[in-house]
Order: C-alpha cells, then sequence, then structure tokens
C-alpha cells in the first residue's frame, strides 16, 4: 500500500465536532472543530487534562463514537461511513485495558488472536516475543484480574500486539500504573515504534510522557491548542524558564507560593528544594529589575535559567487560552498558628486484611502539626485503605493507630471531630445545591446559629462558591466541585484534613491552584494528609511515604526520598526515579527470598 | 524456586525486526467463512470459561432453579388442606354427631367442636378458625321434616380459598345426606348435590401444576436475566469496547453470547423437566420432542428481550432490575403460570397477549397434564416463533458495535 510510507498521514481529522447530551443539561462539545494529523511509522500524542476530549477523539478514530460534523479519515478510510474496515486493521486499548479479569494471560491473547485471525504458525513465532516483552511468561496460567495494575497493562498491550496492527491506538495507557510499570511500557512502544516502524497514536495527561513522542498534539476543552514536536512546545518557553534556589534560610514551598502568586510568572513548580519557574515574557537579565514585584518575591533566592522542558512550554500554552483565575490565598478563620514537633497522627505496624488479601502489611509513620504529609503510591498499593483506617471508616487488622491525640480504634467519634475528610470521589449530595450541601454538613458537624452562618459565609467567600450557591452541586463545573467538597470538610475548622488523590483527573492549572490553597492552610498550622500517584506533587509536601503492594518501601523529606536514587551517573533524580529504585530495590530483595508472592493489584 | 514477579523488558528478537508488516485482517472472501466460525468460536469458550469462573452465572444457571423447583415443589402449594373450623353441635342428637364426625374425618378440614356460637364466632374473629359450621338444635327433627338446615359462615378474606372450602364443606355434608337418602331415611330440604371432578389433577395436587409452570421461571431467568447480565458486565467493564475494535462483527457477538446461554438454559430446563418427573411425580402426557422444541423457541426469546435490554441498560443493576420488570414479574403473574388469564380484568388480558410466557406457559400445560392437543401447540408453537424471529432482528439491529 503506497499510503503507508513513514510520514504518510494515518490519521486525519477535519474540523470535527462531537457532542454529548445530557438529561437536564446543556450539550457539552467534547470535540469543538479538531483538525489534525497523525503519521506513519510515528509515535503521535493526544496531551491534556482529563475533559480535554482525548478519549473521546480516540473512541472517534476506533469508530466506536460517530462524529456529529466534520470529517475523519483513519488509514485512508472515511470513520464513519466504514467503522469496520477500519477496525479489522488497527488496534485498540481503551482505558481500562479492556482484559476479561476472569480469563487467564493466555486466554486473554488466544481469544485477541482468534478475533484477529492470526494464524497457529503466527502464534507460534510471535506469542514468544510478546511474553518476553511483556515479561509475563511465567503468569500465562494466572487469571488476568489477579495481575498488578502494571502487568494489566502489558496484557492489555500485548493483547493489541497479537497481529501487526496498521495503527495501534491507545488510551491513556498509563494512568494510575505506578512510575517503573509506566517506565517499561515506554521502552516497549518506543522499541515498536524504532524498530518495527509502528504508527502508534496514544493519549495521556503526564506531560513527562509527551517528551518522548515525535509530535505532540495538544487538547484543551475540544480544541487543539498546538500540533508540532515537543521540543517546539518546550521552545516556547525559550529564555523564559528559571530555576530559583532559596537561601538556606528560606523555604522552597514559600517561595514558590510567593512566585505563583505573581502575575508575571506564568507557571512556578517545587523542584527537588528549588523552585522553577516560567516568566510570562523572556528576559535576558535572570534577575529581573523591571518587575520588582517578582524580585520581592524571589527576595535572595539565586535565579538561574534552564534549558525550557515540555511542560513550561505547555503552561504557557494553557495560561493562553485559560480564562481560569487564579484562586485567592486561603485564609481560615482562626488559624492554629502552632507549628510544633508534637506528632498528630501515629501510624505503628498498621495491617489491613480483606479475607486472604492483605491490602495494609505493617506499616509505620508519624505526621506532625502543620505538615503537609503525602502517601505516595501506584493505584492498589493501600493507601485509600490507609486513609479509611485514619479516617475510622475501616477498622484495622492490626497495630495501632492515633490521630489528634485520641485512638482511632477506641474513639473513633470524638477524633472525628477535628478533622475534614475529602474522598477521591466527588461525594456530597448532587440534588442540593451548594448552600443547601454547605448547610447540611454544618449542621452535621454540629455548628450551629451564628457559628454555622458565619462558617457558611466564609466558605461561600473563601471557595469563591456565591455565584453558584444556589446551583446544584451535580451540575458545578469540575473545578467547583472540589472546591465545595473541601469547603465542606473545612467548615468545622478542623485541625487535620485527609484528601484523598485530590488532584487526579484535575488540569494543571486546577492542580497549582489547589496545592497553593493546600500549602497555605498548612502555613496556617493545618496538618494536610494527602494520597496522590502524581509523584512530582511530592514535592510540595513537608514528607512522604512511597507505598508499594501494601508496604511502606521508604519515607522522609522529598530530599530525603529523592536522595536514595542518586547515583553517580544520576546526580539529581526526580521524585519518579526514587519511587522506580526504592521499589526495584524492595522487589529484587522479595525475590532474593523464596517463592515470589504475587504483585498485589 | 524463583520466579520473577516483574522484569525489565528485553530486546526484541532479530527476526521479529525485520518481518514486514503483515495484513491479518482476512478480506478475501475464500477466507471469510473459516475466519468468522473461529471468531464466533472464540467468544463462545470466552463466554464459557467466563460462565464457569464466574460464581454469579452458576448462581443464576444452577443454584436459582434449583431453588425455585424446591420452594415451588415443596413449599408454596396451592392446595386447601387441613383447614381450621369451627363446627358448632347445639343439640348433640345422633345425627348431629354423625355429620360432625364427617368433617373430622375429613383430610381437608380440622375441626375444633363447641357447644353454641359465641365461641366460635370468636374463634373466627380471631381468625382461628377459617369457618364455622353451625349444626342446629332442631337439626334432628327438621330431617324428619325434611327440611333440616346446616348454616356455614366462611371467613371472606381470602375470596378463593373460601369458596374451595365452602365446596368442601358442601361436599361433606352432600355425601352425608346421600347416604342418609341411601338408608331411605328423610333428606335434607336442600339436598345439595355436590358432583366437582377435576380434569387434568384429579390428585387435586398443585404441583402438577405448578412445577409445569416452573420451567417457564427458570427459562426466562436464565435466557432473560443471565444474558443482560453479562452484557452489561462486559460494559462496565470496558471489555466489550476492546471487542468492538477488532474484525468480530455484530451477528458474531450476538451469536457468541448466544449460544453459551442457550445451552445453560437447556440445562436448567433438563433439571426441571426431571424434577418434574422424578421428584414430583408429574405426569408428562405429550411428546417430549414438543416440549423440548417450544421449550429452544422461548429460550430464544427470552435472550433476545436480554441481549435487547442490555443495548439499552449498560450497567448490571440496571439491567438485573428492568430484566425481572420486563420478563419475570410478567412470567409470573401474567402468563398464567399462576392466576387464571380468564378471570383477569380485559386490559391486563390483552397485555398478557404480548407475552411470550404466556403462550408458553399454555404449551406448557397441555403437553405435560393434557397431552398432544395439537389444536393448542400448533398457534402457540406459531406465536413463538414469530415472537423468536422478531427478536432475532431487532437485536441485530439494535445492537450496534459503537459505544453511542
Amino acid at each position: 500500500m503506497s499510503g503507508t510510507a513513514p510520514g504518510a498521514p494515518a490519521v486525519v481529522a477535519q474540523g470535527l465536532r462531537k457532542r454529548f447530551a445530557h438529561k437536564r443539561e446543556a450539550p457539552v462539545s467534547a470535540i469543538d472543530g479538531v483538525s489534525l494529523e497523525a503519521s506513519h511509522g510515528e509515535l503521535t500524542a493526544l496531551v491534556g487534562p482529563d475533559g480535554a476530549g482525548k478519549t473521546t477523539l480516540m473512541r472517534m478514530a476506533a469508530g466506536l463514537l460517530r462524529a456529529d460534523a466534520g470529517s475523519l479519515t483513519v488509514l485512508g478510510v472515511d470513520v464513519t461511513a466504514d467503522p469496520q474496515q477500519v477496525q479489522d486493521r488497527i488496534s485498540y486499548m481503551p482505558q481500562r485495558f479492556g482484559l476479561y479479569e476472569d480469563l487467564t494471560v493466555a486466554e486473554n491473547l488466544d481469544l485477541y488472536a482468534d478475533l484477529h485471525g492470526v494464524s497457529a504458525e503466527d502464534r507460534a513465532t510471535r506469542y514468544p516475543d510478546l511474553m518476553e516483552m511483556t515479561a509475563l511468561g511465567s503468569f500465562k496460567a494466572r487469571l488476568a484480574g489477579q495481575l498488578s495494575g502494571g502487568m494489566k497493562q502489558k496484557l492489555g498491550l500485548a493483547c493489541t500486539l497479537v497481529r501487526s496492527p496498521e495503527l495501534l491506538l491507545l488510551d491513556e495507557p498509563t494512568v494510575g500504573v505506578d512510575p517503573l510499570s509506566r517506565r517499561e511500557l515506554w521502552d516497549i512502544v518506543l522499541r515498536l515504534v524504532a524498530d518495527r516502524g509502528l504508527t502508534v497514536l496514544l493519549s495521556t495527561a503526564y506531560l513527562d510522557e509527551a517528551e518522548r513522542c515525535s509530535r505532540v498534539i495538544i487538547l484543551h476543552h475540544g480544541k487543539v491548542l498546538s500540533q508540532s514536536s515537543p521540543q517546539q512546545v518546550a521552545d516556547q518557553a525559550s529564555g523564559r524558564s528559571f530555576v530559583a534556589t532559596p537561601s538556606s534560610n528560606q523555604s522552597a514551598r514559600r517561595l514558590q507560593a510567593r512566585l505563583l502568586d505573581q502575575p508575571a510568572i506564568v507557571d512556578a513548580v517545587p523542584d527537588g528544594g528549588r523552585v522553577r519557574f516560567v516568566r510570562v515574557a523572556a528576559t535576558t537579565v535572570p534577575a529581573d529589575a523591571q518587575d520588582s514585584a517578582v524580585a520581592d518575591a524571589l527576595q535572595d533566592a539565586r535565579v538561574d535559567p534552564v534549558t525550557p522542558r515540555f511542560e513550561d512550554g505547555f503552561m504557557i500554552l494553557l495560561r493562553a487560552h485559560s480564562d481560569r483565575e487564579r484562586l485567592k490565598p486561603m485564609v481560615i478563620a482562626h488559624p492554629l498558628g502552632r507549628q510544633d514537633d508534637e506528632p498528630v497522627v501515629r501510624v505503628t505496624q498498621l495491617v489491613k486484611k480483606f479475607g486472604t488479601f492483605t491490602a495494609v502489611d505493617r506499616i509505620d509513620f508519624e505526621v506532625r502539626r502543620g505538615e503537609i504529609f503525602a502517601l505516595l503510591g501506584p493505584n492498589g498499593a493501600g493507601k485509600t485503605t490507609t486513609f479509611r483506617m485514619l479516617c475510622g471508616m475501616l477498622v484495622p487488622s492490626g497495630g495501632e493507630l492515633t490521630v489528634a491525640g485520641a485512638n482511632v480504634r477506641k474513639a473513633a467519634a470524638s477524633a472525628r471531630a477535628r478533622f475534614g475528610y475529602v474522598a477521591q470521589k466527588f461525594s456530597l449530595y448532587g440534588p442540593l445545591s451548594v448552600a443547601e450541601n454547605l448547610d447540611f454538613f454544618a449542621g452535621a458537624y454540629g455548628l450551629r446559629g451564628d457559628r454555622k452562618r458565619s462558617r457558611i459565609a466564609w466558605a461561600m467567600e473563601q471557595f469563591e462558591l456565591g455565584a453558584h450557591a444556589r446551583t446544584t452541586s451535580a451540575q458545578l463545573p469540575g473545578g467547583y466541585k472540589q472546591r465545595l467538597a473541601m469547603a465542606a470538610a473545612l467548615l468545622h475548622e478542623p485541625e487535620i484534613l485527609f484528601l484523598d488523590e485530590p488532584t487526579s483527573g484535575a488540569d494543571p492549572l486546577a492542580r497549582r491552584s489547589f496545592w497553593r490553597g493546600i500549602t497555605a492552610l498548612a502555613e496556617q498550622g493545618v496538618t494536610i494528609i494527602v494520597t496522590t500517584h502524581f509523584m512530582q506533587e511530592a514535592e510540595y509536601c513537608d514528607h512522604v511515604a512511597i507505598m508499594d503492594a501494601g508496604r511502606v518501601l521508604a519515607q522522609g523529606s522529598p530530599a530525603e526520598v529523592r536522595a536514595l536514587a542518586r547515583t553517580d551517573a544520576h546526580p539529581e533524580p526526580s521524585m519518579d526515579d526514587a519511587f522506580i529504585a526504592v521499589v526495584e530495590r524492595s522487589r529484587d530483595g522479595q525475590n532474593r527470598g523464596a517463592s515470589a508472592s504475587p504483585a498485589a493489584a | 524456586m524463583t520466579v520473577k514477579t516483574e522484569g525489565r523488558a528485553r530486546r526484541l528478537p532479530p527476526h521479529e525486526l525485520q518481518a514486514p508488516m503483515k495484513k491479518v485482517a482476512p478480506t478475501a472472501n475464500s477466507n471469510a467463512w473459516p475466519a468468522k466460525i473461529r471468531r464466533i468460536r472464540a467468544l463462545v469458550l470466552k463466554e464459557t470459561h467466563q460462565v464457569v469462573r464466574d460464581p454469579s452465572s452458576i448462581a443464576i444457571g444452577a443454584v436459582l432453579p434449583l431453588i425455585l423447583i424446591l420452594l415451588f415443589g415443596y413449599g408454596l402449594s396451592l392446595d386447601v388442606k387441613n383447614v381450621p373450623i369451627a363446627v358448632v353441635i347445639e343439640y348433640p342428637t345422633p345425627e348431629a354427631i354423625e355429620l360432625a364426625a364427617g368433617f373430622r374425618l375429613s383430610p381437608y378440614f380440622h375441626p375444633t367442636m363447641t357447644r353454641s356460637m359465641p365461641p366460635a364466632q370468636h374463634l373466627l374473629l380471631e381468625h382461628q378458625v377459617d369457618g364455622i359450621v353451625r349444626i342446629p338444635a332442631d337439626f334432628s327433627r327438621h330431617i324428619a321434616a325434611g327440611d333440616a338446615n346446616v348454616q356455614l359462615i366462611v371467613h371472606g378474606g381470602d375470596a378463593n380459598r373460601a369458596r374451595i372450602i365452602e365446596g368442601y364443606v358442601q361436599g361433606i355434608v352432600g355425601v352425608w345426606s346421600a347416604r342418609l337418602a341411601a338408608q331411605g331415611q328423610a333428606t335434607l330440604s336442600q339436598p345439595v348435590n355436590v358432583q366437582s371432578r377435576l380434569w387434568f389433577n384429579e390428585a387435586n395436587d398443585s404441583s402438577y401444576f405448578l412445577v409445569p409452570g416452573l420451567v417457564v421461571l427458570v427459562m426466562t431467568l436464565i435466557g432473560a436475566l443471565l444474558t443482560a447480565m453479562v452484557m452489561a458486565r462486559e460494559w462496565e467493564r470496558g471489555t466489550l469496547e476492546s471487542l468492538l475494535v477488532t474484525p468480530v462483527r455484530t451477528e458474531e457477538i450476538l451469536l457468541g453470547k448466544t449460544l453459551p446461554y442457550f445451552v445453560l438454559a437447556l440445562f436448567g430446563f433438563v433439571l426441571c423437566v426431571l424434577s418434574a418427573k422424578f421428584l414430583f411425580h408429574v405426569p408428562l402426557r405429550g411428546s417430549i420432542w414438543v416440549l423440548f422444541g417450544a421449550s429452544m423457541l422461548y429460550v430464544l426469546i427470552a435472550l433476545g428481550i436480554g441481549l435487547l435490554i442490555s443495548s439499552w441498560a449498560k450497567n448490571q443493576l440496571v439491567a438485573s432490575q428492568l430484566t425481572m420488570l420486563a420478563t419475570f414479574m410478567p412470567a409470573f403473574m401474567l402468563s398464567g403460570f399462576l392466576f387464571d388469564l380468564r378471570s383477569m380484568p380485559t386490559v391486563v388480558r390483552l397485555i398478557t397477549y404480548a407475552l411470550p410466557a404466556r403462550y408458553y406457559v399454555a404449551l406448557l400445560q397441555s403437553v405435560f397434564l393434557a397431552g398432544n392437543v395439537w389444536s393448542v401447540i400448533v398457534p402457540n408453537t406459531l406465536v413463538l416463533a414469530a415472537m423468536a424471529a422478531m427478536l432475532a432482528l431487532a437485536s441485530r439491529a439494535v445492537v450496534r458495535k459503537n459505544l453511542e
């Protein structure tokens, strides 16, 4: 086929539109006039936050959703007119891998090989390859449901590779998977592209992944913001990226917060004890005398220019296309003001078993007052289970647990009055309005009269919910839902705030302003305990614990944890590197033991 | 033994690197047929593995039928037996005592004897008895005159039961007065001549009637509920999404779902028939092949309904509730299995014509209890066949290879 020459377009969209109708709501434009191209023999990434339209676009390319307007051509075929022809020629891995969990690894592979009409001879050569590539060889007889997240993801990929597809579609293949598995999957995909000339279109919310593709299409609210090479995106920030090193008596987190509040600064993130920031305009002078506000914010921090990375350019694009106002720094009515070394949460040899499965396995940690503490780990590591035990929603199978001086196992209710909890899923009452929700939660926390009124007024003001007071919370835009959830959790002025995966699914801007609020709360003495699978977010915290398969593998300040991965070849490891190093070390240790224990899912 | 839980990916072997891109999807016509068969085979195999491993399929496919069989066969009975009744003998003449003895000896009654009305009325008010038979003080005197009366008061809470009790009482009194007449004595003034005869259920055993009806419930459950649930599960778990983006065709997906559950439903059917025959000794008077054929048609219909529901209800909870409402409840209440269709209000009766279960129940009752009554079998089978064909076409049209 002449069209399959490398560089020839494999996917072409022109003026593509897709709207979803919802009951009682205005239809949502998921794809809003998208034109794009992905070439043969290349790795193209669709990058964007949740809700950008990545999955919709992937499904349209796979012939699973029909376009409302515009054209979409895949492998020279109009998908809308003949989805089956496209489906005969491509392979597709949906977000949840599309595995049959009650079939074994081998049965899953056989099923897809049969469906794709792969002959017995082809299987004889291909299966050993796939097994070697994914390291699943010794698990052929295991049920897919009993594999770890990373192994499922690799089996999902193997199922799409039982034959050589003309186009491989991967929808967020690495979401929620541990960094080690992510790295392995990327190695496989990159090698397939380089060695076999495979054409891949994948979507991702991880910006560091986009950097590894040959072409990046940035989607935001159903529109294409840019399509170019990752380098070109990074170049947008050329001359505008800097790193500020705070002087020894300064905290990087406060520096980051001050910088992020500056209108002349697009983005500021903590980065290994320093702060990486991007200016609105390029300057040649490192310490910008023209902008005294920025200079004030920097105080006496040393500023060095750095090579811009993809994320810097991405943030510039996103800010330019977003009308979101920066959330004002959070001020609580009665700052606790105390920041001492007294541990407010103490966990000793905590165990939780579900049947024969040990979800949390003898973990220890301490959280001090006014500290931001993060549990880091992939899905299934045991973070949420730990959280639920801390909040008294699950009874531990063993170990001791003290929260705010109270033994949660014995006095759950008294401990509960002193903390706020924001669940991973939006858990407020959808049919109630914002005001009604706040009223209910204030009542549930036992607030009455003036105190109740003033606290609700505070929440409305602080989270800028006033304009939405009468909106039912199910209809709130995503960012406001989270604000409402936070507001409800802070109504009774808790000493400790528990946040379970607060940033999963949020776009980078929302994540920045979320962390801005959280660091402000911590400054005022509120203890924050948070779980996240974004390793970079650990940089915002005072203390992190890395969890995998129910165990705490390492803990300490972000700098201490990162130092665990420091080698001569790699003097400045990232949090991802640290996680991988720690997990590999622990798994090697297990393997040196006797028989392997299955990685818990 | 050392097994690596998760090893790093390795280099590809060189022969794969040079392998040219092969187009494996069969498009040539000579190839198309076997590929189709292979895909269906793969889907059936997959489904079978899932049924065998999934406890909920086993529960719906085997445990639930068994529970229903035992429950309906042993637990639930429409027979009226051992009815508690008060017999008032106001004056114990030999005739009155003899009549009262008739009640005591009857298996249908469990009489409490009293000497006057007030205690009997008290028992009735407290619903400790279902009725009062009053043999008046002047009973014996009136026998001679030929105008003796026995008063019967029945608790009317359950109209059906009341009517049955009434019939039983008339029967006992009738038997007694007939014997009196045969002995040449005077008869009662209104000789109650109850000559009840029950066709097809001469044993008057409701399991004759219930167990064939059970087959309908079991078929409906396995056919519709199980298919709707397993399809909804594929939607829920996102597995259908990746299945759709393969060369598999809609009709292959439908067949792949239909075949295993067809077999499972027939297994449930055999279970029901065997238990009907050997556990409850229900006669099978018609042809077993007619029974089998009609049941296969009905299973197809149930599967079709299940697939239709699942194309709309994409999570298991909605699918199961919808299936219960749309198939199980009507099959239970509106098919003539439990309640007589002729005594239903016209509107409700008209609705029953749309229910496949109605025709199947008619067929089952005919084949089990009456024999091969072709005037019943032929029209009902034709209706079922037409419904099966319609549903097959409908599910082919409604189930689409997309997520819209």
